[in-house]
């Protein structure tokens, strides 16, 4: 009854269409340049890694991967540990002005980047952070400690409120309750929100752009300037595109039985 | 309502408000500053009072014209892309396998566009919709369809929705699966032995499941869709033209691009004024709808 008519085929087809780009990209990535411009193969007839090995020995490719790793982690880190606290807050208690301040953070999660793009620069070239990965990351809270909060409130709600009654009862104070209990209760909900917190910081380009120069300048903005530098070479730029696709691969695949719950911020 | 009552909270919650204040607050506060006055380098301000503002909504002048062009075009995109992407996205959950070693790849291959860096989205169908060396391109203007996303408009933006669909139908897809998931599956032996037909248990139980997550797929689409800057950035670059310069292109066009700090913090304003609205909405309508099923299994 769950399923509709035809419903393998609609899935074949799908399926294909996300992965065809993709293929294509590796296609490239593995191609040399006078193949890519002189004839339209479907495979590489010459199969060759220079494009990778040329990332790899070359200090300002690689640096832009390790920077923008940086950040990421950086920026996870913070938005999960300010984010718990707060969304047990959410869960369990009412105060002054918490719809509010729910709805402010919600807000946040949805203000575009381009509009704080220039005063972020402002901000973090007065406080002396621009060019570091901390600038990225902090200005990257705006919109991942929101979506953090989100997604823990869900988890903690399904935690049941007679287990805080039964430790506070046998004698566990709050930091004590929140570390050995409630944080093992809800470690899937955890591993969901760090992984949507590094998927957002790790996608996001104009914020990480701006607050960079050449420090620690993220990848994604490496391949923007090299490329358009030095001509286009797209071998290169494919390669340089499947390597930042690598990490996010990995990481779905440690939390595949969580994405779907995760999408719904925990809300299902 | 089973919360306590607890002005205490407010301490678990400071960190989160500290953090956030930082990086919302002050820099707002700078835009407010910016967007009253006008500058001429050098670090030199003039007060200007709400002058951009009535220059920015008056469509006949420079300012008005460009952003009233970029938001009806924002507009009208993200309307395409709902249109797309909900219902698609809703036939997809509904073709995913229920069990086995399948679901978790189909997972895993659906989540892979997510995670993908967006100027790499837009690197990927560049060199994919490129007439020369794309095997989009290539393959359309060899089966006798003239598309060059560079030069024509409608195919650049054509490109950029698809591209869009691409990239996000598979986010209301899963949304859409997790609220199927939560299905008992008494409801569909019930459906069965009711003779129910396909059509009613889709509308009758699964469509009403689904309800509170498509609310939360349209909004984040909305939101994400409004805001886009990136992808069609990397692909068209807000051409041929301005036929693709959506908002978010257009304020960094000019606020880093010309430096006309008084105009952008203007547009800035408004725009982040009209997401808010549209948030709060949303925001109601979901609130409500939460409460209505509380009240519901309270009921039963």
């Amino acid at each position: 009854m769950h399923s509709i008519p035809g419903r393998r085929l609609i899935l074949s087809l799908f399926l294909v269409f996300l992965l065809l780009p993709i293929y294509w990209l590796v296609n490239m990535s593995l191609k040399t340049n006078g193949e890519i411009v002189s004839t339209m193969n479907l495979w590489p007839h010459q199969p060759t890694l220079e494009n990778y090995i040329r990332i790899f020995t070359d200090e300002s490719w690689y640096t832009g991967y390790i920077n923008s790793l940086k950040y990421v982690v950086i920026n996870t880190v913070i938005s999960i540990a300010v984010a718990l606290p707060a969304a047990y807050a959410f869960s369990r208690y009412r105060f002054l002005g918490d719809k509010h301040l729910f709805f402010w953070l919600l807000s946040n999660r949805m203000a575009p980047a381009a509009v704080y793009a220039l005063p972020f620069f402002n901000l973090y070239s007065a406080i002396g952070l621009f060019d570091t990965p901390w600038a990225v990351a902090l200005a990257h809270c705006i919109f991942n400690v929101p979506l953090a909060v989100w997604i823990l409130e869900g988890f903690v709600s399904g935690v049941p409120r007679e287990i805080d009654e039964t430790a506070f009862l046998d004698g566990y104070s709050f930091p004590r309750f929140f570390v050995k209990i409630l944080m093992p209760l809800i470690a899937s909900g955890i591993g969901v929100a760090a992984f949507f917190c590094f998927m957002f910081s790790w996608v996001e380009l104009l914020l990480a752009r701006t607050l960079t120069s050449v420090d620690a300048k993220p990848i994604s903005a490496v391949m923007t300037r090299t490329v358009s530098a030095a001509g286009m070479d797209w071998g290169l730029l494919a390669a340089a595109g499947v390597l930042t696709i690598i990490p996010g691969a990995l990481v779905i695949w440690f939390v595949r039985n969580y994405i779907a719950r995760g999408f719904a911020l925990g809300r299902v | 309502m089973d919360k306590t009552i607890n002005q205490k909270a407010w301490l678990l919650v400071l960190p989160v408000f500290l953090v956030v204040a930082f990086s919302a607050i002050l820099p707002l506060m700078t835009v407010v500053n910016y967007s009253m006055q006008d500058t001429f380098g050098n670090n030199q301000f003039f007060w200007n009072g709400v002058g951009w503002f009535k220059e920015l909504l008056d469509p006949s002048s420079d300012l008005g014209s460009r952003f009233f062009a970029s938001l009806w075009r924002n507009l009208f995109f993200s309307a395409v892309i709902l249109l797309i992407e909900v219902p698609l996205g809703i036939v997809v959950a509904l073709s995913m396998p229920r069990q086995g070693w399948s679901v978790a790849a189909c997972l895993v291959i659906m989540a892979l566009p997510l995670l993908i860096p967006w100027n790499v989205v837009g690197t990927i169908w560049q060199i994919f919709g490129r007439p020369d060396i794309g095997l989009l391109g290539y393959t359309l203007n060899h089966i006798g369809i003239n598309y060059n996303y560079v030069s024509n408009e409608f195919d650049a933006w054509a490109t950029v929705i698809v591209m869009d669909v691409w990239h996000w139908t598979s986010l209301v897809a899963l949304l859409c699966y997790a609220g199927l998931k939560s299905i008992p599956d008494a409801y569909y032996q019930a459906a069965q032995i009711d003779g129910a037909s396909r059509w009613a248990v889709f509308t009758a139980i699964q469509l009403p499941k689904m309800k509170r997550v498509l609310l939360i797929a349209v909004l984040l689409r909305f939101m994400d869709s409004f805001m886009i800057y990136t992808e069609p950035f990397v692909v068209t670059g807000g051409g041929p033209g301005n036929s693709t310069t959506f908002i978010s292109i257009e304020l960094v066009k000019i606020a880093l691009g010309q430096f006309d700090l008084g105009k952008a913090a203007a547009l800035s304003l408004v725009y982040n004024l009209i997401i808010i609205i549209v948030c709060w909405v949303f925001y109601t309508v979901m609130t409500n709808a939460g409460v209505e099923r509380r009240a519901a299994k309270g009921a039963a």
